[in-house]
């Protein structure tokens, strides 16, 4: 009952007229973000984040918050006009979204979208307030020793489940952490990875400036090379008579949505899962579960409200460590983390002591976020058909001139701009040749944390290394993060005594 | 086997290894041994990192090799005739960064636009103008007016003074 209190407090804050301004604006903006083709919601906060310094710290994050779920909501709408998914997220509503879309059910697929969006978003939310209290309580038990172990056991889940190659993604958490400990040293204070003796190192490298170059500017050079073709939209209109037959076909579909949605929500804690598994893996529920699998891909309803709510779900679980454990749980939490540190709040268990108000005031701000977002998607569905006409080179026009000017704005150093530059070509052709991105993003923002939780703790352990097995949470954070490393090779001799049996 | 480091995924893969060696020539600065009481020194973390960052990408390269000398892949790694535009598209952009200490970001973002809407991108100038002309503007309110950060001008600054005058 606590929990209701506490959160009655935050709709006081979250209910403030700035507040609900910014939810719309911050939900408008994520929408048309989401909605546009190779752009998500991690490029949208990437890009956006140096233009909050606008209003305050937890207005901020209460902005971006809510940009993050409309660029959830939208990118189910490039998935179903254009049969190109907004973003990662979205591909599974490509799946059955664009069949129904060209069978002239545009406007019911977009319905579904929004209202499954919806429905994901807010039982997410809800179990989000359940949980969020528990954990925080259980992570204020740790000490340095525990904290290390967790950010180990969250770079270890994306050799253990992320799906990409293992050697590459050692590779690209190891550059992620390196390039974290450039400036000076966290314990002595002595400056350390100076490359070529440039002034601009000393200060470290800020997350925003690695996010703005990867999700900005190498997300575009992406899409220039693919972009041989401009893509056809598809008509919509949504009629009140459409929207009454859309609601009466969802309200058949309270099963799938609550699949989607629970599972959604666990599957997105995870740092390597996160939202794109959890879509799969719901259409994928929803598709053998159904009494008619073979519609699937052809235009089935249930397969645009399966990924729909898996999605918006994991967003929201993908918060909860974020700001309960103060790891993130996707790179757009990472991105969030990050721009909550920039702003002196620090995420994790004391976060919900001391800055109790902030919390809350975020998490009610999740309810009306996901009221507006499907309240403004739903309204705003003839803009996006016209939105999505213009041409990818004025997108890509405006991306890069807000890359440019604000990656100078947060430190105002030309330094910074070159480096995006720079990253943003590396992070290019590092996609290109598979490598995973995610894991790099969240290690320069871990880094630090990794770092000073683990020589911290041997100091308080007087460089005895068996504390960080000696305690049990600690131990139980290791021996998982083993387990995790060891998954591919285990699953790979798994396969060959299995192989070689059948054989 | 030539053929196959000479691959662009080798390249990568090399690159980092490179990078990775760099890293430790100046991770070692700092101590990056143990200190019996206080635990590693400020160099042991990049150090370490480093050398496992430079075993992964070795293990990167060595099965890219053996499994292009086995089979090798015919796709190319950039789209053909596709890699010109992303070269023209990252020139265009260190070229603007450059002149933006010059001649100002006024000046170098407007012919970014210019070139990238009209030349690269082929729209029509009653779509370029309206946005190389709005976008400054907007920039200057938005950053300048509003929150106060003043974006490089270069040589272009004391055509700025006005400008300051009416709004600070």
């Amino acid at each position: 009952m606590e929990v209701l209190s506490l959160l009655g407090q935050g709709f006081a804050t979250s209910l403030l007229p700035l507040n609900i301004g910014i939810v719309i604006v911050g939900v408008t903006l994520g929408l048309f973000i989401g909605a546009m083709p190779g752009l998500g919601s991690v490029n949208g906060v990437a890009i956006v984040l140096p233009l909050t310094f606008i209003v305050p710290p937890a207005s901020a994050i209460i902005f971006l918050a809510a940009l993050y779920y409309g660029a959830m909501y939208g990118g189910a709408i490039s998935s179903i006009l254009l049969g190109i998914p907004g973003s990662s997220t979205a591909v599974a509503t490509t799946f059955d979204g664009r069949p129904m879309a060209q069978q002239g059910r545009a406007g019911l697929a977009l319905i579904a979208a929004a209202v499954a969006s919806f429905v994901g978003g807010t039982i997410s939310v809800v179990l989000f307030t359940v949980f969020a209290m528990p954990l925080a309580e259980l992570a204020l038990k740790f000490g340095p020793a525990e904290n290390f172990a967790l950010v180990l056991l969250a770079f270890t889940t994306f050799v253990g489940l992320g799906g990409d190659d293992a050697f590459k993604t050692v590779a690209m958490i190891c550059l992620g952490l390196v390039l974290s400990t450039v400036g000076l040293d966290l314990i002595s204070g002595q400056p350390r990875l100076i490359f070529f003796d440039m002034p601009g190192f000393y200060a470290g490298i800020s997350f925003l400036v690695l996010a703005i170059g990867v999700y900005g500017i190498g997300e575009v050079l992406w899409t220039v090379e693919r972009s041989k073709v401009e893509p056809t939209v598809t008509p919509a209109k949504v009629t009140w008579a459409e929207m009454r037959a859309g609601f009466a076909v969802l309200s058949r579909t309270w099963k799938t949505m609550g699949v989607g949605s629970v599972m959604g929500f666990f599957v997105g804690m995870l740092p390597a899962a996160g939202a794109t598994p959890a879509s799969l893996m719901a259409y994928g529920i929803a598709k053998s579960t159904s009494r008619e699998p073979d519609s699937f891909g052809k235009g089935n309803v249930e397969g645009v409200v399966a990924p729909e709510t898996a999605n918006n779900a994991a967003s929201t679980g993908s918060l909860l460590p974020m700001l309960s454990l103060g790891i993130p749980g996707s790179p757009t939490t990472a991105l969030l983390l990050g721009g909550m540190v920039m702003w002196g709040l620090t995420p994790g268990p004391m976060l919900f002591v001391e800055q109790a108000d902030f919390v809350w005031g975020l998490i009610s701000s999740l309810y009306t976020a996901n009221l507006a977002a499907v309240l403004i998607n739903l309204a705003l569905i003839p803009v996006f058909v016209w939105a999505l006409r213009m041409p990818f080179t004025v997108l890509c026009t405006l991306v890069l001139v807000l890359c440019i000017v604000g990656g100078f704005a947060p430190d105002q150093r030309m330094h910074d701009v070159w480096l995006i530059l720079a990253f943003g070509v590396v992070g290019y052709l590092l996609r290109k040749a598979d490598y995973p991105l995610a894991p790099l993003v969240l290690a320069l923002v871990l880094g630090p944390v990794m770092e000073r939780s683990f020589r911290q703790a041997l100091i308080s352990a007087q460089g005895d290394v068996t504390t960080f097995v000696t305690r049990p949470l600690s131990a139980t954070f290791i021996g998982l993060a083993l387990l995790f490393f060891m998954l591919p090779l285990l699953s790979r001799l798994w396969a060959r005594r299995g192989g070689s049996r059948a054989a | 086997m030539l053929k196959a480091v000479l691959k662009a995924e080798s390249l990568i893969a090399l690159g980092l290894m490179g990078l990775s060696v760099y890293f430790m020539w100046h991770a070692v600065e700092l101590p990056t041994t143990w200190d019996g009481r206080r635990g590693p020194g400020g160099g042991a973390f990049p150090f370490w990192l480093s050398a496992i960052m430079l075993a992964a990408s070795t293990g990167v390269l060595v099965r890219t090799v053996l499994a292009e000398v086995r089979l090798p892949d015919p796709r190319p790694f950039f789209e053909p005739g596709m890699i010109g535009p992303v070269v023209a598209v990252t020139l265009a952009l260190t070229i603007t960064i450059a002149l933006m200490s010059v001649v100002g970001t006024y000046v170098a973002v407007p012919l970014f636009m210019l070139w990238y809407l009209r030349f690269f991108g082929r729209n029509s100038w009653r779509v370029t103008v309206p946005l190389v002309v709005g976008t400054p503007i907007v920039l200057f309110f938005f950053f300048e007016v509003a929150l106060l950060i003043l974006l490089p001008k270069g040589i272009t600054e004391p055509l700025f003074f006005p400008l300051y005058a009416i709004f600070f």
